[in-house]
């Protein structure tokens, strides 16, 4: 039915803790311009599947394919291949020692070898639209942690990347800020980036995502619709889950 | 106090100290290498490399210079390895230096969280480019501080070189105060002289480090 | 290379290890003295008072700024000479060493009571305890915590720097091992190779366990 490109393809994935099994023959694919959120309890292995696509995490077991390429933990062509993969991590990892401005275009300058005025232009053309173009020449300790990653996801917005991998990245953060950056992802989504996202917002999850996948144990227990799966969850673990969101006395 | 005494001698501990100097520079610039190194191996968990750098550290911190020197300069020879005391000065401080060193540039290395890391790997950073834009600038406003107190550390520690017979600040100390009784004035050039090397170089480091750790917020 | 029955020879061990406790011994009463004047110079500096800040300071700065040798030249030679009272190795080498000593512990006491965070002041009293349990219960376990490791660690640097003092002619076991070296140059010329790695790995066999507890400790503080 969907013949979109495939950005992504996940076949029988194993990653092991030793004798712990985190993701257990997970299989998935992300198209073109899809959203795909990933939900679960804690510990049921999703972060972990947004670090294997990532390279960061050797892999036990099946393959992860960016448009038909390897992802291999510790190979030269990750090099390649993790430029085409933009990632925002749950703790602000901003470089410290570097303005807004240098952070984000350290990596188009050392690694795509632009020009210095094209990326220049094209951060603060980002920052821009992020609501942040003022604070270009600012340190990270002078931002707030709402500020932080939403300079995050224009440092890796700016590699042009293929798919965009979104881990937890309103876990650490105030409630107030939480609104102004998931707004952000919400604009990226709107304009056809392809992303992956790991979140614990369910009204945000449901709002962003085309497609919601619900891990637990290692495995994929649900996938559909947002509207189906939030409102109709078919498996009785899904069900149980989405229960602990609600609140009654 | 005896001026005569002092202006007589004084060139003697001028002498003395360039040769203090002169031997603690080119020690401590050594221990500085292998100190790097053996961050470099501990940090990269280098397989074997990383056992032996772990004995040499114990070795070295645990043990007093005085008796690394004796060692070297009156055990070493009986082996058939014949060392001048200029030489051993210089290997016992850059073995003693070497260990301190590294624990340094280690622990500034190791401050740069492993979060740093993979978002720089994540951006298609590679593992140099990882090294010389993100772990080493904020590397450096941690090590250079420890680097210094080393420094200033080891330049003291170089008060014991007189006893591998090297006319050092307290070899001459001594000579005077045996020769000539006149230990007032053996001592106070004794300590002037010692103020004169690390002083300065004491009042630069706290300089640097202060206006280091004000960039660095 | 051979020689190291000369280790083995008659007594030759026993006097090495009596040598050791010479030098153990100086450290220990040195170690013990330095904790005693270290507490005081420690309490004293948290006092609110900045004159008699600005003279802990001080005192510790120009302990630190000279070499420890230095140091024990000042007191050995110098002290006899200004006041005529002849001090021996021994008692030159407890001064210098309790002077460093009690400058280092008095500083790392001051550390650790100044690290301790504020809220715990706070919340202690907010719990109704009064001056005294605040301080029994909730400040001073926390600050103990946090000095034993460096007071450890403190005492191998004190036990390390006891070695300076065959300088001054104090018989350690650097210089009983010269003894045996001395006495022994005809039968075993290669004395010196054997009796000086023995030392070499006597301080490190007394070291190394204490760097290590300190470790252990450090980490346990949770850093």
């Amino acid at each position: 039915m969907n013949m979109a490109e495939h950005i992504i393809d996940i076949n029988h994935l194993v990653k092991r803790f030793g004798d712990n099994i985190i993701l257990n023959d997970l299989s998935l694919s992300v198209s073109k311009g899809e959203v795909v959120v990933l939900i679960g309890p804690s510990g049921c292995g999703k972060s972990t599947l947004l670090r294997c696509l990532n390279g960061l995490e050797p892999i036990q077991g099946g393959t992860v394919m960016l448009h038909g390429e390897p992802v291999e933990h510790g190979k030269a062509s990750l090099y390649n291949i993790r430029q085409k993969i933009g990632m925002v991590f749950q703790s602000y990892d901003l470089f410290p020692h570097m303005t807004v401005l240098k952070n984000i275009t350290l990596s188009p300058l050392k690694v795509q070898n632009r020009s210095r005025e094209e990326v220049t232009e094209n951060a603060m053309a980002l920052l821009k639209r992020v609501g942040l173009e003022d604070k270009a020449n600012s340190y990270p300790s002078e931002l707030s942690g709402g500020q932080k990653q939403r300079v995050a996801i224009v440092r890796s917005l700016i590699m042009n990347p293929d798919i965009m991998l979104l881990d937890e990245i309103t876990a650490a953060l105030d409630p107030e800020m939480v609104h102004e950056v998931l707004n952000v992802v919400l604009g990226l989504a709107n304009s056809g980036t392809t992303m992956m996202i790991v979140t614990h917002e369910m009204a945000f999850a449901e709002a962003v995502a085309d497609r919601v996948v619900f891990l637990d144990g290692g495995v994929i227990v649900e996938e559909g619709a947002p509207k189906e799966f939030f409102h109709d969850p078919k498996t009785e673990r899904a069900q149980r889950f989405l229960k602990t969101f609600t609140y009654s006395r | 106090m005896d001026w005569s005494f002092i202006q007589k001698f004084a060139p003697m501990y001028v002498e003395a100290a360039v040769l203090t100097v002169t031997i603690g520079v080119i020690g401590i610039l050594l221990a500085v290498v292998i100190g790097l190194v053996c961050a470099l191996v501990k940090y990269y968990r280098i397989p074997v490399a990383r056992q032996i750098v772990a004995v040499y550290i114990e070795l070295s911190r645990n043990t007093p210079l005085i008796v690394q020197l004796f060692f070297l300069y009156f055990g070493l020879p009986k082996a058939g390895i014949l060392l001048s005391s200029e030489a051993c000065g210089i290997i016992g401080l850059a073995f003693l230096g070497g260990s301190y060193m590294a624990e340094s540039f280690l622990s500034g290395l190791r401050s740069v969280g492993k979060v740093q890391l993979e978002s720089a790997e994540s951006l298609g950073l590679r593992r140099g480019q990882v090294m010389r834009y993100i772990v080493i600038p904020q590397a450096a406003s941690v090590s250079v501080p420890a680097l210094a107190a080393n420094v200033i550390f080891l330049l003291k520690e170089t008060s014991v070189f007189s006893a591998v017979s090297l006319a050092d600040l307290m070899y001459v100390a001594k000579d005077l105060i045996g020769m000539y009784y006149n230990t007032g004035e053996a001592l106070t050039m004794l300590v002037a002289a010692y103020l004169v090397i690390i002083l300065p170089i004491s009042i630069v480091f706290s300089v640097l480090e202060r206006r280091m750790r004000r960039a660095g917020n | 290379m051979q020689g190291i029955e000369v280790l083995f020879m008659g007594n030759n061990m026993l006097r090495l290890l009596d040598g050791l406790w010479v030098t153990l011994r100086l450290s220990l009463i040195s170690i013990g003295l330095s904790l005693v004047i270290g507490v005081v110079v420690g309490a004293v500096m948290l006092v609110k008072n900045p004159v008699v800040k600005a003279i802990c300071r001080v005192y510790i700065e120009i302990v630190r700024i000279m070499p420890q040798l230095v140091w024990l030249f000042i007191i050995f030679f110098g002290i006899t000479k200004l006041t005529g009272i002849n001090l021996n190795g021994e008692m030159a080498a407890v001064i210098m060493l309790t002077i460093w000593g009690a400058s280092e512990v008095g500083d790392l006491v001051r550390a650790a009571f100044t690290a301790i965070p504020k809220h715990q002041f706070e919340s202690g009293l907010s719990l109704g305890l009064t001056r005294v349990q605040l301080y029994t219960y909730v400040i001073f376990p926390q600050a103990i915590r946090g000095l034993v490791p460096d007071i450890i660690n403190l005492s191998t640097r004190m036990i390390k720097t006891t070695a300076l003092v065959s300088l001054i002619g104090v018989t350690e076991v650097l210089k009983v091992g010269k003894q045996i070296i001395d006495a022994n140059r005809f039968d075993y010329p290669n004395a010196a190779l054997w009796v000086y790695a023995a030392i070499f790995l006597m301080y490190f066999l007394i070291c190394f366990p204490l760097s290590l507890l300190s470790r252990k400790l450090t980490k346990k503080r949770g850093e």
